[in-house]
């Protein structure tokens, strides 16, 4: 394989910084909202696993980010932290709060909504990490190869809450049922590569969305025929997409959390 | 004469159960152990858990707002460990629970009514970074300190789980130590949210320990449980301990620690300090803290609002 040309190909370098800023700016919200959930999970044993995912994710996107800063972007805390809502690269889907309420105050998060996002989150970044495991760009293909192992357990956890829920009661059954809907709403840009999508596909970077939509389907095939339940339609056209920048209020209000003491001095070493 | 007989066997076993923890023998979940040591067990541990669950609050406040991608990947895994010793510690004293057919939702219940209390430094707000630090750092350095005290405790799964806790706790103090190594280090701005933090935390820290007898509050544990084996220092020599471990550090830092009668007394080797203010630690401790109600509520909320997912999976597993 040929070395990909970023040093004197600007768009290709344009490509990968895109990229890059999807995976990273996905994780990092994903994350942030796992851990508005510390200590609010439905048992104590779920807190504490869900917060090793949450981790692992916030691990993910520092990984992202440091590529970034190594591509002679600013440094990855500035990157993870600065950069305002307009810049962002992260699907709505990730984006939206968990429920009701800030988490400083007495929230009240829907567990429904966290599984639901979580699973098909989770199912389509393992598809597409897989994809990037060969990727033309290897210092992204490398870190496809370490994310990609911690990912098996994250797809198995929120699989297994996802089809107990689903096969309990009536009432977990419909909560289930509306944060299906809920979540498909906002599942319309997860898969999309953005303005430099077509470029990414060219240069090898990562394989076409309808490729990877398709596999995401196959995968949760099975574990949605087991429960009688059809796989959900992508929706085509969202309404808003987070990797051309397009965002929600609820995007504003977690960076301003993420990046509050940052902020105070951002010269300063913390 | 049956009667006489059973007595006599109550007294028999007790006899055979001191002489055990005089040996140094371990007592097991399912061994026979007087009414008052299994109360004092039940008291002690389900508060110990319950702290841990209710010290996850405080801490992560900070959790996304922590200033860099290190910090917040620390404090993750620090508030994580937390729960994980809430659970580890809830499960101990979920078997001691057994003969009277209680669980932890009994326990989360005797939380919400104020019968199961919580530590005294949980009650507190954190407003800044430099609380997460001191929390980290100080907090936790006291707690290694009283846990340190009962690792050879009498009853067997309390040592073995506080012995996996203290090594955790460890890595928390360094977590601690590298927040406010940085702050004294930084900006004027960073030291004096740390000065400031610190005078904040000061009279809560000397509470941690409790009060030096049960004359000053009306009632303390320790009696009984060193009378037991569960603990070996009282409160009062955990404190000097303390002080002797952190004086040094936090004047090293260049902070000021916020009580001017504080030396150490040549003579009689201890450390002269003024008293907190115990009455306020009797309110505190009966939930009437800065922030006890404010954390009771929201752990009170999302047990309600979570009823329907236990609901689900009792339903599923049966």
């Amino acid at each position: 394989m040929t070395e990909l040309n970023i040093t004197t190909n600007p768009e290709n370098k344009a490509a990968v910084v895109s990229l890059l800023f999807q995976l990273a700016d996905d994780d990092f919200l994903y994350s942030f909202r796992g851990s508005e959930w510390l200590g609010l999970a439905p048992h104590i044993e779920e807190d504490v696993a869900s917060s090793s995912i949450s981790q692992d994710s916030m691990g993910h996107a520092a990984m992202f980010y440091q590529l970034l800063e190594e591509l002679g972007l600013d440094n990855a805390d500035a990157l993870a932290h600065l950069r305002p809502a307009k810049e962002r690269r992260n699907s709505i889907l990730v984006e939206r709060q968990n429920g009701e309420g800030y988490y400083m105050d007495v929230p009240k998060y829907d567990w429904a909504f966290a599984v639901v996002r979580n699973y098909f989150y989770t199912a389509a970044k393992k598809i597409k990490i897989e994809s990037l495991k060969n990727s033309s760009y290897e210092p992204l293909a490398n870190v496809a190869v370490k994310v990609n192992i911690e990912l098996y357990y994250h797809l198995l956890h929120w699989k297994t809450w996802f089809a107990q829920l689903l096969n309990s009661t009536e009432d977990a059954k419909q909560r289930m049922q509306a944060a299906i809907e809920q979540v498909m709403k906002d599942f319309g840009d997860v898969f999309s590569l953005g303005t430099e999508g077509e470029k990414m596909v060219e240069i090898g970077l990562i394989e076409e969305e309808k490729v990877l939509v398709q596999r995401w389907k196959e995968q949760l095939k099975p574990v949605f025929e087991s429960l009688n339940l059809s796989i959900p339609e992508i929706p085509a056209s969202p309404a808003a997409n987070g990797r051309n920048f397009e965002h929600t209020e609820d995007l504003e209000s977690a960076i301003s959390t993420l990046s509050e003491v940052y902020r105070i001095d951002t010269a300063a070493s913390w | 004469m049956s009667v006489l007989e059973r007595e006599l066997n109550e007294h028999e076993k007790l006899e055979q159960f001191i002489a055990r923890i005089e040996a140094g023998d371990k007592i097991e979940a399912d061994d026979w152990m007087p009414e008052e040591y299994r109360m004092a067990l039940i008291k002690l541990i389900s508060m110990h858990g319950i702290s841990e669950i209710m010290g996850a609050l405080p801490e992560k406040e900070w959790v996304p707002k922590a200033p860099s991608l290190r910090r917040k990947l620390g404090i993750m895994a620090k508030v994580q460990d937390e729960m994980g010793h809430g659970q580890l510690l809830l499960r101990v004293a979920e078997d001691l629970l057994k003969p009277y057919r209680k669980d932890r939702g009994d326990l989360m219940m005797d939380l919400f009514s104020g019968k199961l209390k919580f530590h005294n430094v949980f009650h507190m707000p954190a407003k800044t970074w430099a609380d997460a630090g001191v929390i980290g750092w100080l907090v936790d350095g006291a707690a290694i300190i009283t846990q340190t005290n009962m690792l050879n405790a009498s009853y067997g799964p309390y040592s073995r789980a506080l012995h996996r806790i203290c090594a955790e706790e460890v890595f928390h103090a360094h977590h601690g130590e590298s927040i406010i190594m940085a702050l004294a280090e930084g900006t004027e701005e960073q030291k004096q949210m740390l000065q400031e933090s610190l005078n904040g935390w000061w009279e809560a820290l000397l509470m941690f320990f409790g009060p030096a007898s049960s004359t000053t509050t009306g009632s303390s544990k320790q009696d009984v449980t060193i009378k037991y084996k569960i603990r070996t220092s009282t409160n009062e020599e955990l404190r000097q301990s303390f002080f002797t471990k952190y004086i040094p550090r936090i004047l090293s830092l260049g902070l000021t620690i916020p009580d001017p009668t504080l030396r150490f007394d040549e003579e009689q080797k201890v450390w002269i300090y003024q008293q907190p203010d115990w009455t306020k630690f009797k309110q505190i401790i009966t939930n009437n803290g800065p922030r006890s109600q404010a954390r009771l509520n929201l752990r009170r909320v999302s047990y309600e609002n979570n009823a329907w997912v236990r609901d689900a999976l009792s339903a599923a597993s049966n």
